[in-house]
């Protein structure tokens, strides 16, 4: 028989193994129907490789594609260290996106010091509105956060697309629902010249270490650990519970709204229905796979961003189609979760009792 | 005005409301069937999917609809294997597992039909179920018309809703499911597998949940399209709530969703692009939070749902 037995504390080296562990079962799983699609499966893996990683210039696509994912991947580490369910982080970035046209596009008229930080608190508001309105919902009349923030996902998609095909809609684009282009002034510089690379990467980082900072040397930090463990108990020692609620909710949705502004302010320059592919959900693989350490969320985000920029381009190369990238993060998502078990219990073989 | 109240005079609306709203008495009544057993299945929006592609896939591959239907089924099964497996003896979060479970069928699905069909413009088709047209419905006043136009897959849906309720509420079987999501310690005791009920419950409430997304392309459409579903799945877990876990009540649920879509896809063309459509698209989803905001207060959750249960602890 076996049984699990609880680790009193789970040694570092192991939560990193099981992370890397489950990366790399994803990948081997992701062969099964990869061959069953009748693909040469070791040189689809190698093109993989070598369309993330095999150059400079591919890399740094990797770490572009990976900045979204960082703040969703922070977005929904946050919510989840409290245990509030943030699955609207898709909606929230393109609130932030939108809040990023409506200021940046034209609207203020400020010197890039003024106006890109003006912006980016624009964005982060944005996405942190439209993340309280469940978290009241959740706290005022006990309404499951899961499946608002989800249904606001479609709401806040089809409000852009109105806003796109109506008040914000780009004269000049032909046809296509596109939003003006953001000012120079607002937007986010380029790191390296002649890369997509941009500054919303550095932006990113640094939110991931304020957050390490806030979660493990803070007050508040603390106060939200403890209601995520158990509110019950939380409200019981006096803590003040709605108020963590609201900041991490602040927190979580700001966030989210930054991937938004960094998307439309660094890379793309203007705003359409597509900006996202799914960076909002993919969020929550990241912060899985990270165990919802900040820290540890930077190179699970590279890990993803990774796994889509390599399919896209194996996908190009050989056409197997680029779901496989999907297919790769669901099930890292998963296998982090089953590998989580190891990390959080001993494994014992017990002999069945005679009675 | 007057046009936006003749639309309810209209069979063709009510023909609308009903086929709207079939998809989503199998979501609720799959969902309902989890978490009366204690476990909340996320996966659903990705189950739908992936029962909508395999449903489809299996009769353009030259099976007979009902066995296209039988497919899904399974298919949908399955993927509430996986899981029941992690959430129940493993006793993961049913959050996260859930979302994973969507992203996963919901790939599967995708990847497949992209493997199946690398290069078609137009999606390929299929004969879907036709109405039913019974000679002795056909001539009735009014109501003639609105059940002409359903199928036998529709009707799968409401007898769906008599056996479920029958068996929830009527069998030992319907109620040792009762007490796996309330107070699964009971079970134990009556010498019942917690784990064997709860799996089995949400493999069954998942392959309703596809049978959801089948009926999207083997009834109501022809054809598999990406993003078709387009959180019918998350709809549904709204609407659980709303219908207190009765099946009675996710029928009324589901029709009354399926009512409102169906009216404000006809007040559009009505209204003449006065008004942006997305609006109106919008009403459904806003429908759907504001339903589940005002009854949870109420909500009579299953006591042990989301509740991990391991043998001989307390």
């Amino acid at each position: 028989m076996i049984r699990f037995v609880p680790r009193e504390r789970t040694p570092v080296w192991l939560t990193l193994a099981v992370s890397v562990g489950a990366g790399i079962a994803a990948l081997l799983l992701t062969a099964v129907p990869l061959a069953l699609s009748g693909a040469p499966v070791l040189s689809a893996f190698r093109l993989m490789v070598e369309g993330a990683a095999g150059s400079g210039f591919a890399f740094a696509e990797t770490l572009t594609r990976a900045t979204p994912l960082i703040f969703t991947g922070l977005a929904a580490a946050i919510a989840f260290r409290a245990r509030l369910w943030n699955i609207g982080a898709e909606g929230q970035l393109y609130a932030g996106a939108l809040a990023t046209v409506a200021l940046g596009a034209g609207l203020l008229e400020l010197p890039p010091a003024l106006l890109v930080p003006v912006v980016l608190v624009g964005a982060a508001l944005a996405g942190a509105a439209l993340l309280l309105v469940p978290v009241f919902f959740k706290m005022r009349f006990g309404a499951d956060e899961v499946v608002v923030t989800l249904l606001l996902n479609f709401v806040m998609l089809l409000f852009v697309q109105m806003m796109l095909e109506g008040p914000m809609k780009d004269e000049m684009a032909l046809g296509w629902p596109q939003s003006a282009p953001v000012l120079d002034e607002a937007t986010l510089p380029k790191l390296v010249s002649g890369l997509r690379l941009h500054w919303g990467l550095v932006l990113a980082v640094i939110c991931a270490v304020a957050l390490h900072v806030l979660i493990t040397r803070t007050v508040w930090g603390f106060r939200i650990r403890a209601v995520g463990e158990n509110a019950r108990a939380a409200r019981y020692a006096g803590l003040p519970v709605g108020k963590a609620m609201a900041l991490v909710g602040l927190l979580s949705g700001g966030l989210a709204g930054l991937a938004g502004a960094s998307e439309v302010a660094g890379l793309k320059g203007y705003l359409t229905a597509d900006l996202s592919p799914g960076f909002g959900y993919a969020g929550i693989v990241v912060a899985t796979l990270a165990n919802l350490s900040p820290l540890g969320v930077i190179p699970a985000a590279i890990f993803i961003a990774g796994v889509f920029v390599g399919a896209d381009s194996m996908s190009r190369a050989i056409g197997v189609s680029n779901y496989l990238a999907d297919l790769v993060v669901a099930l890292s998502l998963l296998s982090v979760l089953i590998g989580g078990l190891l990390a959080r219990f001993r494994i014992v073989f017990v002999r069945r009792e005679t009675a | 005005m007057w046009a936006a109240l003749e639309i309810l005079t209209q069979a063709n609306f009510w023909a609308a409301t009903i086929r709207i709203a079939t998809p989503l008495i199998f979501g609720v009544l799959g969902a309902l069937l989890c978490e009366r057993a204690g476990v909340l299945n996320l996966g659903i929006e990705g189950i739908f999917v992936a029962g909508a592609m395999s449903g489809w896939l299996a009769v353009y591959l030259g099976l007979p609809l009902w066995g296209g239907v039988l497919v899904a089924a399974l298919v949908g099964a399955l993927f509430g294997l996986i899981h029941g497996v992690l959430t129940v003896p493993l006793g993961l979060s049913q959050h996260v597992t859930g979302i994973g479970v969507t992203l996963l069928a919901t790939s599967v699905a995708y990847f497949g039909y992209r493997v199946a069909f690398p290069n078609v413009a137009t999606p390929p088709r299929i004969e879907p179920f036709s109405p039913l047209d019974l000679p002795m419905l056909r001539d009735l006043p009014f109501v003639g018309p609105i059940l002409g136009q359903q199928t036998a897959f529709t009707v799968l849906a409401f007898a769906s809703v008599a056996v479920l309720a029958l068996v929830l509420a009527c069998t030992p079987l319907g109620l040792a499911i009762r007490a796996v999501g309330d107070n699964p310690e009971a079970v134990e005791a009556q010498g019942l597998s917690v784990v064997g009920l709860r799996i089995g419950a949400v493999m069954a409430g998942s392959a309703l949940m596809a049978l959801g997304g089948a009926f999207l392309t083997l009834s109501a459409f022809n054809a598999f399209y990406f993003g078709m579903i387009n959180g019918r799945g998350w709809v549904c877990i709204a609407l659980t709530v709303f219908a207190s876990w009765r099946p009675g009540k996710a029928l009324v649920g589901a029709l009354l969703f399926g009512a409102l879509d169906a009216y404000q896809l006809r007040l559009q063309t009505i209204t003449g692009g006065a008004v942006p459509s997305q609006i109106f698209l919008m009403l459904p989803y806003l429908f759907s939070i504001a339903a589940l905001v005002l009854v949870a207060r109420r909500a009579d959750y299953p006591r042990a749902l989301m509740k991990p249960y391991f043998k001989g602890q307390r």
